[in-house]
């Protein structure tokens, strides 16, 4: 097991290498540059070209990809272009806003989505069954920021029960320890600032969870229904152990398998940002600020992020093939 | 080919294609799809879509691109006129008729859907079927080759779908095309993954052990007989995408990269459009959203039958 997991990181180094040549490749290959974003269209030549020699960009390509491996190698990813401040605290600002919305848009996901695929099954071919169903197709069909949308005109606007943006309000007095909201006003007691945040995130969250949420029922009940033909259920029911044993140890055990390896790649997908849910809600993620970079060709923001959910998303898909090891002792991991 | 290796190859067909009923995989599946009312009901939709798009100039009653009716509009008051004999989905921002522009745009959003899912059909299958096929064919050699692909397919797949999209977005600039291509970009790595994958487990398969023991050679036994009958969960998977395709569309023109065209409206761009709408006229938003909604249903749902139909798990 150690070993697997050893090999696996190390595989982690080749992969992160290759990818940050292909991402420094396509992110310079893009036409125009940060200066666009930085100076007025009515800068001069000679002006851009300052801009671009401060920035370190006159320099060849390889020189400056050295520079950032070298950087790097001091865990060091470089300030961004367009704030000044150093890529990490960018990232350490706003990726605990975009791990609690995706948190919070999983447990939604996960907490209708299992027991409602379970339910299914078990009425198999029912009307329950089917309405479980075509709500979970619908889920997948309807356009994420229009869901938001109506969420806001419905529950914020119209009802007033909900925020309809940001993270927090801003009278509400919290002090700041980790950049999680809730967490923060947890560890300070402050509770009706934790309380604030979590009101703040649950439109969001709603939207976001619509698409993982139609795809585990969809699994949940695909899988429970191929399970609970199996032999062995059969076999547990005639000997006459008690439904609730059977359910639990034979039928959603064995389900879960499939269910955990969607989870886990449904959560690596939301952790890299949700541009369209931060954008309708104004919701200061990674997603809405990876997207502004891009425009605005900041170069380090671009690298040191994509880098950094790379890394996270490989150490998820590491974390579901263990699970599988937990969830089914026939699977042994080499 | 020699009488021989062909008969060989015809036994290694009928092992791996006849099931019980004598029927081949296909027909079978076929005889399945039809009796799921789902797949009759998505089906249906996706027909009449098509029949709609293509007869769009004669089903819109007025120019889509006309702004007939902008002096009907009270800016201030945010009133624009509803439903009515004249208009029967009302006007839209710009005076213009929104039946017409919701008929109109049907062929540009299809055609979004079917020219992105077969972008990234043709790259992704054409990278994970060479990726499979060394991988079965040339032993060692071909194991790297795999390797390498599937690593930069990993590596695709690890970067956001949506920056992938955006950047393709600040090459070709704004418009319907970009949206296409980048679209189909993203889709590239899922199909990769999944081809290769399908060919992996069929090369575990019993009918490809018979293949080998007859003698018959690798690269006939790769070619003809592994990938034809890996091609299922991916002519599945290209159903399925044309729906996320479309809906990916919307999000990308929701997020300024679509591009504005009046006399060639898009339902993605009209729903983007909507938003300066939404608090006094939330119907502008919904039509669009909701003929998304339903062709994206009518792809689903033919997909997950196509899918439960060539499962032979689900078979009985």
């Amino acid at each position: 097991m150690l070993r697997y997991i050893v090999r696996r990181l190390l595989q982690l180094i080749p992969t992160l290498f290759g990818l940050s040549i292909l991402l420094f490749a396509w992110l310079h290959s893009l036409p125009g540059g940060p200066e666009a974003a930085l100076l007025d269209v009515r800068a001069t030549d000679a002006k851009r070209a300052e801009v671009r020699a401060m920035l370190g960009l006159d320099e060849p390509l390889w020189v400056q990809y050295g520079r950032f491996m070298k950087r790097l190698a001091r865990f060091d990813l470089g300030d961004s272009f367009s704030t000044g401040t150093p890529v990490l605290e960018e990232f350490g600002r706003r990726f605990p806003a975009t791990v609690e919305l995706t948190v919070v848009a999983m447990i939604f996901a996960i907490g209708a989505g299992i027991p409602l695929g379970y339910l299914a099954a078990r009425r198999h071919g029912r009307l329950f069954d089917g309405l479980t169903v075509t709500g979970s197709l619908l889920g997948i069909c309807i356009p994420i920021f229009f869901l938001g949308f109506i969420l806001k005109a419905i529950f914020a606007v119209k009802l007033g029960w909900f925020p309809s943006l940001g993270r927090q309000d801003v009278d509400v007095n919290a002090t700041r320890v980790t950049e999680f909201y809730v967490l923060d006003g947890i560890l300070t007691q402050e509770w009706d600032a934790s309380l604030n945040a979590l009101w703040h995130l649950i439109l969001p969250a709603v939207a976001l969870a619509s698409i993982p949420f139609a795809i585990i029922v969809r699994m949940t009940r695909a899988s429970v229904l191929e399970v609970l033909g199996e032999d062995y259920v059969r076999t547990a029911e005639a000997k006459g152990l008690r439904e609730n044993t059977v359910r639990g140890r034979h039928v959603l055990r064995n389900a879960m398998l499939p269910v955990v390896t969607s989870i886990g790649l449904l959560t690596g997908g939301l952790l890299s940002g949700a541009v369209l849910t931060e954008t309708v809600f104004v919701y200061g993620g990674i997603g809405s600020f990876l997207a502004q970079a891009i425009s605005a060709r900041d170069y380090p923001v671009l690298m040191g992020f994509i880098m950094i959910i790379a890394v996270l998303y490989v150490l998820i898909n590491l974390a579901v093939d263990l699970s599988y090891s937990v969830l089914d002792p026939r699977v042994r991991v080499r | 080919m020699s009488t021989k290796t062909d008969r060989i190859d015809r036994l290694a067909e009928l092992t791996a294609r006849k099931d019980e009923g004598g029927h081949g995989l296909w027909y079978e599946a076929f005889r399945r799809l039809r009796r799921n009312p789902l797949a009759i009901v998505g089906g249906a939709i996706i027909l009449l879509f098509v029949l709609i798009a293509i007869l769009a100039p004669l089903l819109a009653p007025y120019e889509p691109g006309a702004q007939t009716w902008l002096n009907q509009i009270k800016g201030a008051a945010g009133f624009i006129p509803g439903p009515r004999a004249e208009n029967w989905l009302g006007v839209d921002g710009l005076g213009r008729d929104e039946l017409s522009r919701i008929i109109i745009g049907s062929r540009q959003s299809l055609l979004v859907g079917v020219v992105a899912t077969l972008l990234g059909f043709s790259v992704g299958a054409l990278l994970g079927g060479f990726s499979g096929a060394f991988l079965g064919m040339f032993g060692k050699p071909g194991r790297w080759v795999d390797s390498i692909l599937m690593r930069f397919n990993d590596m695709a797949l690890a970067v956001p779908s949506l920056l992938l999209a955006i950047s393709v977005a600040t090459i070709l600039g704004q418009g319907m095309v970009t949206v296409m291509i980048a679209v189909g970009v993203t889709q590239v790595p899922v199909f990769a993954r999944l081809l290769r994958g399908s060919m992996l487990a069929q090369s575990h398969s019993d009918y490809v052990l018979a293949s080998t023991a007859l003698g018959v050679r690798k690269r006939r036994i790769v070619l003809n007989h592994i990938l034809p009958n890996s091609m299922s969960p991916v002519l599945v998977q290209a159903t399925l995408s044309l729906a996320t395709a479309i809906i990916e569309a919307a999000g990308l023109s929701f997020l300024g990269l679509g591009g504005a065209d009046a006399s060639n409206p898009e339902w993605g761009v009209m729903l983007a459009d909507s938003q300066q709408y939404l608090a006094t006229n939330l119907r502008l938003a919904v039509y669009p959203a909701v003929a998304i909604i339903i062709t994206a249903l009518g792809f689903t749902l033919l997909g997950e039958s196509m899918r439960e139909a060539l499962d032979p798990k689900l078979r009985k």
